[in-house]
């Protein structure tokens, strides 16, 4: 059981290249075997840091600082346990999705050669372009980037599990090869570039100051001298361009919204997190004493704005897949009001910072299940009437009760409404926000809140309207996709009543270890 | 100025020119090297690291086994881009990213 930290990357990049390799309509039951394979072991290694603590795994049997780590801790698991979940929850999901957009795409089982080929995008003359079969592999490919994210200790390892996510990513964006994804992909691609090349110049000058790559040596340090602090600041910024806070949010809403659902939903709810974990693992713990209170405020402020500027967008937009991908904007926005809450604000013994700590990474969970949940549901509502134009929605409730359902469940959510996950780590920032004296934050907090309100209620309220003006029958939808995107947000709303587990998992080596026993008093 | 220093300096500059290079170019194949010569840069000055870290007259390993990584990963990166651009370019006949609508 201990090696499922291990068996949790290579896994899935077996399984992925496997489902490369033997391609056509086996991929997929590759990839499936892969999700819930990957899934138990994200589910082991919850289970093992849960009953004993840290889990740390020198790799080839090198010890630190000549070899490279994994590390588990809470935070790792937490989000681990998190990607298990949604990711097995997107590739159900992606079964009935790819299945049904590929039949669409291939000819005739009666071989006519003569007939011709619905190719779509595809260039290849004769040879049909089926997204199905490369969505399998480049999706493993994401997952796997993404546990090597969450569980490597060595910040050059990182910038590799960086550059993974983004390829993956990019590819995953581009697999319907239509020109507005074409686009999307490629200014992604040049972001998340310089994203990484900054953050690689940081890595490079923090090993000119400090001789060794790995976190837990780097957070013993204690790093203050100026190379660290530019090496901070360009990390700082490189990973914000990944993790889209505004104002460097400009390549996310085309991207995540030009995406095929299962891609969409994946890249909202885990990809943006993989770059928000890398910050505050980094910002928490190497550059702890180097961080001023100045520069938490203004991330701080650039959340808030986020938060009121993406949600605006949000209403604004006519399409629904544009809409969510706006709220996420919004969401990244919450996430970041995590820092100046439990940075070096005030009293540095004080018990706020770990209940911002615990809020923010509440929050990103809720987050995660209800966005994949919302882009899943945008994907049936898109497959099944042929636009997802929110002003022609109406009526459409009636036609799919649970799907509006979920995305109200999930809406709920986002807002932070009682009993959802999204109360809970709303709730555990604004009480840190209180304690603390920051106010300001309380009343961002608040304000997001009754925007997403307005963006969830334009959707529902356009689904609930009578005047149904029925132009064509909708498109049979397979009903496990249904049930996925009801899954999910059904998940969004139990954790928020269980939240007591996830809570105490965060505590396990924690970067607030001294508060601990004050929580719990 | 130490001998350190000037690589450093130069490493720096190369830096900054590309990142100029990526936001005012408009060409795609201009943005993609300049993302290639900012990796150079990194590497420019991961190699002045090793360098400078020597024990005995042997430089120090470590920042060598992160160039040649990097290698790896920037020649990847950008062979992907390049087709990306290419496959933009054959769809669309633009050498620069336009939006639908016209914008860029």
């Amino acid at each position: 059981m201990s090696l499922a930290g291990i068996w949790v990357i290579l896994i899935p990049l077996i399984c992925g290249l496997a489902a490369f390799a033997v391609g056509g309509r086996s991929a997929r039951v590759i990839g499936l075997i892969g999700a819930g394979l990957t899934f138990l072991l994200s589910g082991l290694l919850v289970l093992h840091v849960w009953q004993s603590g840290v889990w740390i795994y020198q790799l080839g049997g090198w010890d630190v600082p000549l070899g490279i780590s994994l590390r588990a801790d809470g935070l790792s698991a937490f989000l681990i346990g998190m990607t298990g979940a949604v990711g097995l929850g997107i590739s159900l999901y992606a079964v009935r999705y790819f299945e049904d957009e590929d039949e669409a795409l291939t000819p005739d089982p009666s071989p006519d050669p003569s007939a011709p080929l619905r190719t779509g995008a595809g260039r290849g003359g004769t040879e049909v372009w089926l997204p199905g079969t490369s969505y399998w592999p480049l999706w493993m490919l994401l997952w796997a980037s993404l546990n090597v994210l969450f569980l490597s200790n060595d910040i050059f390892n990182l910038y590799v599990g960086l550059e993974l996510l983004t390829l993956a990513s990019v590819a995953l964006i581009i697999l319907q090869r239509e020109q507005a994804a074409i686009v999307a992909g490629l200014r992604y691609l040049l972001a998340a570039f310089l994203g990484s090349m900054a953050y690689l110049l940081g890595v490079a000058l923090i090993y000119a100051d400090a001789g060794v790559l790995d976190l837990g040596l780097l957070a013993d340090a204690e790093l203050t001298g100026t190379a660290t602090q530019v090496a901070g600041g360009l990390m700082a910024v490189g990973l914000l361009l990944k993790a889209a806070l505004f104002p460097l949010h400009f390549w996310l809403p085309a991207a995540h919204s030009s995406a095929p659902a299962p891609v969409s939903a994946a890249l909202s709810a885990l990809v943006v997190k993989g770059a928000f974990y890398l910050l505050i693992r980094l910002w928490f713990e190497v550059f702890e004493s180097a961080g001023t209170v100045s520069v938490e405020q203004m991330i701080g402020a650039l959340g808030a704005v986020a938060i009121v500027v993406g949600s605006f967008q949000a209403i604004r937009q006519a399409r629904l897949k544009l809409m969510i991908a706006y709220s996420t904007v919004a969401q990244v926005g919450y996430l970041f009001i995590m820092i100046p809450l439990a940075g070096s604000f005030g009293d540095p013994e004080a018990s706020w910072r770990f209940e911002a700590w615990t809020g923010g990474l509440y929050h990103a969970l809720s987050h995660g299940f209800a966005k994949a949940s919302m882009f899943l549901a945008a994907g049936v509502l898109l497959s099944a009437l042929g636009h997802d134009r929110v002003w022609h929605l109406a009526g459409s409730a009636s036609r799919f009760p649970v799907i509006y359902l979920s995305f109200g469940i999930a809406g709920m959510s986002l807002m932070g409404l009682p009993p959802s996950a999204g109360f809970v780590g709303k709730w555990l920032m604004l009480r840190s926000a209180v304690e603390s004296g920051q106010w300001w934050w309380v009343v961002i907090l608040l304000v997001g809140g009754l925007l997403t309100a307005g963006y969830v209620a334009i959707v529902l309220s356009q689904a609930i309207q009578h005047d149904v003006e029925e132009h064509t029958e909708p498109h049979p939808v397979p009903k496990l996709m249904t049930v996925m995107v009801f899954a999910l947000a059904a998940m969004s709303l139990l954790l928020g009543l269980r939240a007591a587990e996830p809570l105490e998992l965060l505590e396990i080596g924690a970067p607030f270890q001294t508060l601990m026993s004050m929580v719990e008093d | 100025m130490s001998e350190f220093l000037i690589y450093a300096l130069v490493a720096a500059a190369l830096f900054a020119i590309c990142l100029h290079g990526i936001i005012t170019r408009r060409h795609i194949l201009r943005k993609i090297l300049a993302l290639n010569m900012m990796g150079s840069a990194v590497f420019l000055l991961l190699i002045t690291i090793a360098e400078r870290n020597q024990v005995d007259g042997v430089a120090d390993p470590v920042p060598h086994a992160m160039v040649l990584t990097g290698i790896v990963v920037a020649v990847s990166a950008t062979a992907f881009a390049l087709a990306l651009a290419r496959r933009y370019h054959a769809q669309t006949g633009h050498t620069e990213l336009h939006d639908e609508d016209g914008s860029t």
